[in-house]
């Protein structure tokens, strides 16, 4: 372990910057080769530093890299910090990133826009490395909003369209509102503790902050920020709508890693949020209300990527839940597995849309099993992961939440939600793969089988079915939170294990027998209320976005304004005015000059 | 031979003055307008010499004189130019004429 961890994200930066200075230069050949290059080195650069890591026992490595600024009496540096959560997030970054730079090679290729999305997605890689290398709070918040940008850029990235661009917008907005949230927070640390090292600034907080009202405010503050980056309740809307972007965008940025972030944040600052109880009781309601809400929305969705979007909530609502049961481990644990099948739902569903000519309304799919045999088997593995069926490695990291969650706390209304949940997640599944792939064929496919699509989907298909087996060094990272008094009895394992199935054997019911009553809530007011995710969109427009631009359009006459928009128009009508008379008569010239002698003359007379 | 009343010549001066003027505002054709702008300028000149006249001074017929020679000067670059003009734009209208406006 060194400084030279620093490359793991410069690799990426500098091939951004590059890309974004050349890219008019190069052509597609070159762009993806520093795009997916870069990556790729980076992504071997922290296999090494994971392999350190562990060949060393697993003793965390800190350290600073360069000098940032000082700043009254205050430090900053680009610290450095390497531990077990920061390697299974490395990992996870630079190993589905790279496999989903690979499979945008051949999914951009054609688009004007090759270099530009190359460049953007190598400078999210490195944002995203730098968010979860930082040592220190304010370079993680530099990475923080370096990603929130990256995701700004990306959902825009066809910004002809012109919701693309609301779209990069809200999500753009919303999120802010957990940055600030954020921001207050790092400000307390930093004027508590004068420091903003992490590991030092939460070592204190244990220290000093024993029985005072701080922890909770700070723990309150940071959960802000990792609320909205993760698109938790109620900053949640605005992931739905950033399926604007390309589909590996979706994948990387939505699905994989970035999302995740807040998830990431909780974990590193364990040692805040474990001195406010309460605060880590809220985590835990806000991510089972989230992880439940999202999943029946998830339910009605009609719109291939929009289904996927909000399950995605919904499955870090299952970390949020994880994080505040005191689950630490299950949720990192959940936060890998979740990142590979839902890339590969992802990345498959991209597969699906190209094929069907960017088409993405499951209700004109359907019928894809017999032509596209190799994305069903993909959908397949990612639904049943997705759905924790048994020896997927959706499967081990649900159930280790949900059965760890027991064991701390019981069972309360969160945790009825999330098992309640596992049964909707499997309904919706398997909704989501009968409406593609079987059933009458309403849009012939072209299907796109190039290789360089195929094989990093083959790659996931074995990660989504395995990953659970890779070890996480987790051990040191977290403070073991004290086990509750809760016995998990055999009737709770049961339930845990027998939901996911309840979920499917409904749905099969529903598929067989059921289609009356299908069409009848299809059409009732619930299934209204779920599609439009439980009318957040439209209880914000009305409170928030409609006030705003009313006071806008009322403020739209600055008073301020008006005396500098006199002399404006003052001097615009006299130019006017003046430059009507110069047209070129020379007679009226003349005439001018009379009437001007003339005045002259009956003022001096 | 009688003494000519000092207002008989001014007001033909203004008369001329007055002819020439409106002969400027009037007429659409540079060469009359050229003329016209003579018409004024001899006006002028003939209050000079209406002055010198009545102080008994040979000044008046100086500026005469130099009014004459300025006149041929203005008249031969005016025509130089009326001439150019009617090459490039086959167009003596000085209405026409207003595409050359700065």
């Amino acid at each position: 372990m060194g400084a030279w961890l620093a490359w793991i994200p410069l690799l990426p930066l500098l091939s951004s910057l590059t890309l974004l200075l050349l890219g008019r230069r190069l052509d597609e050949r070159g762009a993806a080769l520093f795009g997916v290059g870069s990556v790729a080195l980076a992504a071997l650069l922290s296999l090494v530093a994971i392999l350190l890591f562990v060949v060393s026992d697993g003793t965390a490595w800190g350290g600073q890299a360069l000098s940032w600024f000082s700043a009254l009496g205050l430090e900053v540096g680009f610290s450095l910090y390497f531990d077990g959560l920061t390697a299974v997030m490395v990992g996870v970054i630079t190993g589905v990133g790279l496999l989903i730079h690979l499979y945008s090679v051949a999914y951009m290729s054609g688009d004007d826009g090759f270099a530009r999305f190359f460049a953007y997605l190598n400078l999210f890689v490195a944002m995203m490395l730098i968010l979860v290398l930082a040592g220190d709070f304010l370079l993680l918040y530099l990475g923080w909003e370096g990603v929130g940008l990256c995701s700004f850029l990306l959902i825009g990235f066809w910004y002809r369209v012109p919701e693309n661009g609301y779209a990069a917008r809200k999500a753009f907005v919303v999120t802010r509102v957990g940055d600030v949230a954020l921001a207050l927070g790092l400000l307390i640390l930093v004027q508590q503790f004068g420091t903003l090292l992490i590991q030092d600034s939460v070592g204190q907080a244990q220290l000093l902050w024993a029985d005072s009202d701080w922890p909770f405010w700070v723990a309150l503050l940071l959960l802000g920020g990792a609320v909205g980056k993760s698109a938790q309740l109620p900053l949640q809307t605005w992931l739905p709508d950033a399926m604007a972007g390309p589909t590996p965008v979706s994948a990387l940025i939505h699905a994989a890693t970035m999302v995740t972030a807040g998830v990431y944040l909780i974990a590193r600052t364990q040692g805040i949020f474990l001195l406010a109880p309460d605060v880590l009781q809220l985590v835990q309601l806000v991510g089972g209300l989230t992880l439940f809400l999202a999943a029946c929305s998830a339910l009605v969705q009609q719109d291939l990527k929009r289904i996927l979007a909000y399950s995605t909530i919904s499955q870090i609502g299952y970390m949020f839940f994880a994080l505040g049961a005191g689950a630490f481990s299950a949720a990192v644990f959940h936060l890998m597995t979740h990142a590979f099948f839902k890339a590969l739902l992802f990345l498959a569903a991209g597969q699906v849309i190209l094929s069907l000519h960017h088409e993405q309304d499951i209700r004109r799919m359907g019928g894809l099993l017999r032509p596209m045999p190799f994305s069903a088997l993909c959908f397949a593995i990612g639904c049943a992961a997705l759905a924790a069926l048994p020896f997927t490695s959706g499967f081990y990291s649900k159930d280790a939440i949900l059965l760890q969650a027991y064991a701390h706390g019981g069972a309360g209304i969160a945790w009825w939600l999330a098992l309640a949940g596992a049964g909707v997640t499997a309904l919706y599944s398997l909704r989501l793969f009968v409406r593609l792939f079987l059933g009458e064929c309403h849009t012939a496919p072209t299907p796109d089988n190039r290789w360089p699509m195929r094989w990093p989907l083959a790659l996931l298909c074995l990660l989504a079915l395995f990953g659970a087996l890779i070890p996480q060094p987790l051990s040191d990272v977290f403070v073991s939170v004290p086990a509750g008094e809760q016995h998990v009895s055999w009737a709770v394992h049961l339930a845990v294990l027998l939901m996911p199935w309840l979920g499917l054997a409904l749905g099969l019911w529903l598929l067989l027998r059921g289609e009356d009553l299908r069409r009848r809530f299809a059409g009732g007011i619930l299934a209204r209320v779920w599609r439009t995710g439980w009318g957040f969109d439209a209880l914000y427009n009305a409170l928030l976005v409609q006030p705003l631009s009313l006071l806008a359009r009322l403020n739209r006459r600055d008073l301020l304004d008006l005396p500098v928009g006199f002399l404006a128009w003052l001097s615009r009508t006299c130019h006017q005015g003046l430059s009507r008379l110069q047209n070129g008569r020379l007679r009226q010239y003349v005439a001018g000059i009379v009437w001007g002698a003339l005045l002259v003359l009956a003022v001096v007379l | 031979m009688t003494e000519i009343p000092v207002e008989h010549g001014l007001l033909f001066a203004a008369a001329l003055f007055c002819i020439g003027l409106v002969g400027v505002l009037v007429r659409r054709n540079l060469v009359f307008m050229l003329m016209s702008l003579e018409l004024m300028l001899n006006a002028t000149a003939f209050v000079f010499v209406l002055g010198g006249a009545l102080h008994g001074n040979a000044d008046g017929q100086v500026m005469f004189v130099m009014i004459l020679t300025l006149a041929a000067a203005e008249v031969a670059v005016g025509l130089a130019l009326v001439v150019h003009l009617y090459h490039r734009h086959r167009s003596l209208d000085a209405d026409r004429l207003d595409v050359m406006k700065g």
